[in-house]
């Protein structure tokens, strides 16, 4: 039969991973995740002015009305975006008509403020989701393939996917904690809607390659289960290979052409159907391998 | 043959919830209809327009956090009840269109979720809001009141008034006539003792925010500070005018804890844009499966096509609330809707490499290709349940629109797909 010997290179792949994963893993030490206000509590205004504003005057002129802006980001069109602790409608109101004296018409283009407590259950709940996510998938991937024979136990091929998932979340997270640091890019709900989405996606192509796995294992069994996982993943390399594109051309367009509100959610999921792919071939495989093998 | 018909049905339906309002073929003008049915009792009606969300029309989103730590836990569910009657009313004056209005009770507080489509003056609406209820006790001022304007209010007002509550005829059974008890304060008592001595005989009108609810007659002097509004109430309206009394005697303090605000603008640039992108992304599909699988590759186009429709039709149906995230979901579906026609199609080749007639190859090909399509969508059905119950707002549109498309695309990448593949294979 012929077939390429994946799982040969076990340990290239890991060091692979390692290599995208480590610099993510330092930015997170280091400079750790720019949260929006979602997570911190805080009022986002964005604003358009008739005349050009200076971002540093805008900070004094709200400090006269007791407000602490931290930071303001001009975009082009006179458009600014204010980020402070949390303010109300009617300081935002007293704000907007003190700009409006120096500025000309101030046009409020957005206006959201989160309190604390809101924050700090978004937090909590993010975690939350992504562990209850991982268990569902671990306990429906070892009852999906309960007709594993023995001596394999199909509880390893749910993990072996649920680690896979994890090191796509650990790229992902990683990523953006540099886009954070490097380009100003905050994490807020939107971010953990698409991680959770990858949580999903990732398992698709581990699971049509265990599939593969389950149906030649009784059909092989003059082979080790090196080289039919080898033999499972060419078969299978094109409609991975196939599903994940269908996905990643839709992204693109959505990136290309979609607009700047959702840019960096359609970036998250980008990277984490790209890396959901490479993980499953060339993690989730060689961990499965590695892990069954271990007795024999 | 029956599938068949079936798919054409479906299609008509999608088709017709999909029309433009109204459009004109040849000089002639065509309306889409709209649903208007009553399914066992209940109403079912649509207009068939896309609801969008505030992200996409403009409009606020408020959050408000009630205290209701001063009020005693027996009348705590009263008092729920009589603040979202309350916020409601002062909605309703603000005349927005479709309001949303949600209680989400945490552990041991409340809040209200209020979205406000289209509002122009937030600081207006935020104001209204907030205000609380303003309960007053009024006597007329003449022998015969014809109008509101005969009564004039008395020094007793919501603050004397302990609570109301539904009482039944012949004790608490429920059977009797439904009637309102009011239970006042020690002053509040005292206050009513002397005015029902005063005024025995006469009408003892009670306003809410100006607006007359009630007007029973005093029969005699009451001095225990419980009084009875007895009369041909139906229990819906007992209880509704309890509720309205609750308003002002049970005040809860509520504070805002979440506002968004988004210009109408910024929405019209997005749907245009991801309306755009969305016609790509489908594009670029098309292409790559004709390109990929050939002519079965049209045939799944096909399957797409009407699962964009029915998914769409779905949205309407429901209704899903559109967000910008939730369409983002959707094109993203759409490259996903494909895939367990991608996992058929390949499975269809290897079968027909392995020495298979083409057309068992075709059959097998579904058949075999089932396990890694069901397990592939449970666990997207398993992250988008996740995310739908974790979520509000944007993040719930995006889990409802993926859920809708991960079991729409299960028919007609399965179902329909294989009856045009039989359709146009078996000869």
């Amino acid at each position: 039969m012929n077939h390429f010997p994946f799982m040969k290179y076990k340990w290239l792949y890991f060091g692979f991973s390692t290599l995208i994963v480590i610099p993510g893993i330092i930015s997170l030490i280091m400079f750790g995740l720019r949260l929006s206000i979602d997570f911190t509590g805080g009022t986002l205004l964005e604003i358009q002015t008739k005349s050009p504003a200076q971002p540093a005057q805008i900070i004094e002129l709200a400090k006269a009305q007791q407000i602490e802006i931290f930071s303001v980001q001009p975009s082009p069109d006179n458009i600014y975006l204010l980020r402070s602790k949390s303010i109300t409608q009617e300081q935002s109101n007293l704000l907007k008509t003190e700009l409006g004296k120096n500025y000309g018409e101030v046009v409020e283009k957005r206006f959201e403020t989160v309190g604390p407590t809101i924050g700090a259950e978004l937090t909590q709940k993010s975690f939350l989701a992504v562990i209850v996510a991982s268990v569902f998938i671990i306990i429906y991937l070892a009852w999906s393939f309960k007709s594993v024979p023995a001596p394999y136990t199909s509880w390893k091929f749910g993990a072996s996917a649920v680690l896979a998932l994890l090191h796509d979340v650990i790229v992902v997270v990683g990523i953006f904690s540099l886009f954070g640091h490097f380009f100003k890019v905050e994490i807020d709900a939107l971010f953990i809607t698409a991680l959770l989405t990858i949580i999903g996606f990732s398992v698709h192509d581990t699971i049509v390659v265990f599939d593969r796995v389950r149906e030649n294992l009784p059909k092989m069994p003059k082979h080790t289960f090196e080289e039919i996982v080898d033999f499972s993943i060419t078969e299978t390399l094109n409609r991975s290979l196939n599903t994940s594109m269908t996905v990643v051309l839709t992204l693109t367009s959505l990136l290309l052409f979609g607009g700047e509100t959702i840019r960096w959610f359609v970036v998250a999921l980008l990277i984490g159907i790209v890396s959901g792919t490479y993980s499953s071939i060339f993690n989730a495989s060689p961990i499965l391998v590695l892990w069954e093998n271990k007795h024999r | 043959m029956r599938t068949s018909i079936i798919i054409s049905a479906c299609l008509l339906v999608a088709v017709l919830i999909n029309m433009p309002p109204q459009f004109s073929i040849a000089g002639r003008k065509f309306y889409r209809p709209s649903i208007n049915l009553n399914l066992l009792g209940k109403p079912f009606v649509r207009d068939l327009n896309f609801k969008l969300g505030l992200d996409l029309q403009g409009g606020t989103h408020l959050v408000y956090e009630a205290d209701t730590s001063k009020i005693p836990d027996a009348d705590k569910p009263q008092a729920v009840l009589a603040t979202k009657d309350n916020i409601e009313r002062r909605i309703n004056s603000l005349g927005v269109s479709e309001p949303l209005i949600q209680v989400a009770n945490t552990v041991n507080q409340f809040r209200l979720i209020i979205e406000l489509p289209g509002v122009s003056d937030v600081t207006e609406a935020i104001n209204t809001i907030g205000q609380t209820a303003q309960l007053e006790f009024r006597l007329p001022t003449s022998a015969s009141p014809s109008s509101i304007l005969d009564f004039a209010p008395t020094d007793l007002t919501g603050k004397d008034l302990r609570i109301a509550q539904v009482q039944f005829d012949g004790g608490n059974q429920v059977g009797g006539n439904p009637s309102i008890g009011l239970e006042f304060t020690s002053e509040g008592g005292e206050k009513f003792a002397k005015i029902t001595r005063e005024n025995t005989g006469k009408q003892l009108a009670i306003f809410l925010d100006g607006m007359p609810l009630t007007a029973p007659v005093i029969n005699q002097e009451i001095t225990d500070g419980k009084a009875v509004i007895t009369g041909n109430f139906a229990l819906e309206e007992a209880k509704r005018l309890t509720i309205q009394l609750n308003a002002g005697a049970l005040p809860v303090p509520i504070k805002i804890i979440e506002q968004r605000t988004i210009g109408a603008s910024l929405g019209n640039e997005s749907i245009s844009k991801s309306l755009f992108a969305g016609i790509i992304g489908y594009l670029v599909i098309l292409l790559f499966m004709v390109f990929n699988y050939g002519f079965k590759g049209v045939l799944a186009n096909v399957a797409l096509t009407i699962y964009i429709l029915l998914s769409l039709s779905i949205f309407k149906l429901i209704p899903v609330t559109l967000t910008l995230a939730g369409i983002a979901g959707f094109i993203l579906s759409v490259g996903m809707a494909v895939d367990a026609n991608i996992l058929i199609f390949e499975r269809i080749k290897e079968e027909i490499r392995w020495g298979r007639p083409k057309r068992a190859a075709m059959e097998l090909g579904f058949h075999r290709a089932w396990t890694s399509v069901r397990d592939s969508n449970v666990s997207s059905l398993i992250t988008a349940g996740i995310l739908f119950w974790f979520g509000t707002g944007s993040v719930r549109g995006f889990a409802l629109t993926l859920i809708v498309g991960i079991l729409v695309s299960l028919f007609t990448s399965i179902i329909i797909t294989r009856n045009l593949v039989r359709a146009f294979y078996s000869k």
